[in-house]
């Protein structure tokens, strides 16, 4: 009897979570894959038909010219902001272990990016960018003594990395709280012993630090992962897409094809190709930890 | 407490969560029902500023006179109103009179929500044809459209004294004053060119002066257009950054004296005047001295959804009549600094607000951005942008730019 009321329990702590699960994601992921089916236009909303056209949606979306540089797009500003993020965030934690007087405030103050809402961040970065006007190249002018007159958003080769280092900025607290946690976790005495063997610096992080943050490391990245792959109004506040496409990403694309275009099954069906890409990604993510526990 | 206790307290929690958390999720869209009867309905529109709400809810209190229907109003953020639009016509919960931009308008009329005003008995008389196009769809008509607002070449009168430039009429003296009021981190001309509506917005006026049609973007006259703006940048005119530039940000850069003309529409001068720049408002220059200028319409429409409820929708349609009503259009357009679309009302409007005569004098010649091409205009939109943006970057010449980003439906 105590066995079922055990089960009755784990159920009912499970039931609800389940439930929200289902109806506020189940739902809108399964309704989103049979909208990339159909031709879901503004009609739709009204008479509720939604004629099934199949892979058509897939087909026009993946054909169309611009599609490859938005996949190349996507690719590289994903793994060039996590990498990055990633690298400066871990530097700055290990930086901080040492206690100096101001590192509490210093390091609350790292956290601000994060705090700001991410439109207006990308409000006051897209004027701090401009040619013209913007601070950074007044600032660059007034460094170098020669006048810097950088297209940040203007120029096509510029803007995406232009792009990425807003992001960069954005993505380094996250990256540096986590791992500074992880890091607190890592016990004194390994540190210790290791510089009684003659173990310090350089050594002792590839030896002892970097392999126990593998599981926190884990996490940063799959976490970094999926919001880059979603982010969308850092793009869209920085340069709508542009200049001629060159910052279009899956997201950006996405959003463009439902709500510019009205066509939302194209939207959907690019919606699709995101949850697939990642998908795969939380699937190495799983794989790679199960290996990490049996190991 | 025992195991066997815990869980009989645990299921019944949790079923009342499951219930509370369901319920909540049931309580379907906020907008407020008034009375049944049909003497009064519901208005929506975008929250505007708080001059716009003021001059609004004045001629809203003289129509529920004239009318006899109280009228009570529901706003909504600017930010994602058609979204908000699109999320009431799905679930059937429609006010009975709703604002939409005029360029929204062919979208939600195709999707069937709005009820033809040939229903009901409203007098349309005296409106600009181009106004009367963009408020159709499909050879019905669905709106009323009070006022409009296009834009125009704001020129600072003191720069272009200090520069012995005169006012441009022309694209030739457009290029030549532009180069001549540029220089010192100065630049003589600014615009918006956005990958956004916005920056079709502002380009419609040279292309469609020049013979350009939105139908067909690739042709020599839209190439030509697009040459002048591609002309403007590279020689320096311009700035680059108009690529990235709103029509806000245009306005800022104007104010901070940092461009010597602009084109930009009415909606500026209240922040023009406060920071007092001496400015004066001319009509767009025209590809040959005495072409006509054909310009964009932009404004708010009135429409009437299909609510199903008879007796609110004919309410709702005398309140609509009354808004396009000639005393409704003098005072929204004097309190908002836009045009009457009333061609009878234009000169009376022009005596008593000559600041707007730049903008009036272009009301008959007005255009619907999506008379010909309806919900399909969004498409050439996207295309006309598209072209502007690769020809500005240079990377490509503005005629094979049009050809590459025209819509192929």
């Amino acid at each position: 009897m105590t066995l079922r009321a055990e089960r009755w329990l784990q159920l009912a702590f499970v039931v609800p979570a389940a439930l929200y699960l289902v109806f506020f994601f189940g739902y809108p992921i399964v309704q989103n894959g049979v909208m990339s089916f159909q031709e879901f236009t503004t009609r739709t909303f009204f008479t509720g038909e939604a004629p099934w056209v199949g892979w058509y949606n897939y087909v026009e979306v993946i054909s169309s010219p611009g599609f490859g540089r938005v996949m190349l797009n996507t690719a590289i500003f994903t793994v060039v902001s996590i990498v990055a993020q990633f690298v400066i965030g871990l530097a700055l934690a290990v930086f901080f272990r040492r206690r100096f007087p101001l590192s509490g405030v210093v390091r609350s103050l790292l956290l601000l990016p994060w705090l700001i809402p991410l439109i207006v961040s990308s409000a006051i970065w897209r004027w701090m960018l401009d040619k013209d006007s913007g601070v950074i190249n007044q600032v660059l002018s007034g460094l170098t003594g020669s006048d810097v007159s950088i297209g940040w958003l203007t120029d096509v080769n510029i803007a995406l990395p232009a792009v990425i280092l807003v992001n960069v900025w954005l993505g380094i607290p996250f990256n540096m709280t986590i791992l500074y946690s992880g890091l607190q976790d890592i016990p004194e005495e390994l540190y210790e012993a290791a510089a009684l063997d003659g173990a310090t610096g350089w050594r002792a992080f590839w030896a002892i630090t970097w392999p126990m943050l593998r599981p926190v490391t884990g996490v940063v990245v799959l976490l970094g992962v999926v919001y880059t792959l979603k982010a969308l109004d850092i793009i869209l506040g920085l340069t709508g897409g542009g200049p001629a496409g060159s910052t279009e990403t899956l997201a950006t694309e996405a959003y463009r094809l439902s709500f510019g275009q009205f066509d939302f099954g194209a939207g959907a069906a690019v919606g699709n190709i995101l949850i697939v890409i990642s998908l795969i990604f939380a699937v190495l993510y799983l794989r790679a930890n199960r290996k990490a526990v049996d190991e | 407490m025992t195991q066997r206790r815990a869980a009989w307290t645990a299921v019944p929690l949790a079923l009342f969560t499951i219930g509370a958390l369901a319920l909540s999720g049931c309580s379907g869209s906020n907008a407020a029902a008034p009375g049944d009867d049909a003497d009064s309905i519901l208005l929506e529109r975008p929250a505007g500023s708080t001059n716009d709400k003021k001059v609004y809810d004045d001629v809203l209190a003289a129509c529920e006179e004239t009318t006899g229907v109280t009228i009570e109003t529901q706003d909504v953020p600017y930010d994602g109103y058609l979204a908000k639009v699109l999320q009431q016509v799905s679930s059937k919960t429609m006010p009975d009179v709703l604002m939409l931009d005029n360029g929204d308008l062919p979208q939600i009329a195709s999707s069937g929500a709005l009820a033809p005003l040939s229903d009901f008995d409203i007098n349309v008389d005296g409106y600009a044809d181009g106004v009367i196009e963009a408020s159709s769809y499909d050879g019905d008509l669905y709106a009323v459209q009070p006022v409009a607002n296009t834009i125009a070449l704001f020129v600072n009168t003191d720069m272009l004294a200090a520069a012995g430039v005169d006012v441009p009429t022309t694209w030739d003296e457009l290029k030549t004053a532009a180069a001549a009021l540029s220089g010192d981190g100065k630049y003589g001309m600014a615009f918006s060119a956005t990958a956004t509506e916005e920056g079709t917005f502002q380009f419609l006026p040279f292309f469609w002066s020049n013979g350009g049609d939105e139908t067909d973007i690739a042709t020599e006259a839209g190439a030509e257009a697009l040459q002048l703006w591609v002309d403007l940048v590279d020689s320096g005119s311009a700035s680059e950054s108009v690529l990235t530039w709103t029509q806000a940000d245009v306005n800022d850069q104007f104010v901070a004296g940092n461009t010597a003309m602009m084109v930009n529409g009415p909606w500026q001068f209240p922040s023009l005047d406060e920071a007092g720049v001496p400015y004066e408002v001319v009509s767009i220059p025209a590809p040959q001295d005495g072409d006509e200028i054909i310009s964009p319409l932009g404004g708010e429409v009135w429409t009437i959804p299909q609510t199903g409820n008879e007796a609110k929708m004919t309410a709702a349609a005398s309140v609509v009549e009354c808004l396009g009503s000639d005393e409704s259009q003098m005072a929204l357009a004097s309190g908002r600094d836009l045009v009457p679309t009333n061609t009878e009302l234009v000169d009376q409007f022009i005596a008593e607000n000559p600041k707007m005569a730049g903008f009036a004098e272009q009301v008959p010649g007005l255009r619907a951005r999506t008379a010909q091409l309806g919900a399909d205009y969004t498409a050439a939109s996207e295309g006309i942008y598209t072209a502007i943006q690769t020809a500005l970057t240079g990377g490509a010449d503005p005629l094979t730019a049009l050809q590459q980003s025209a819509p192929n439906k």
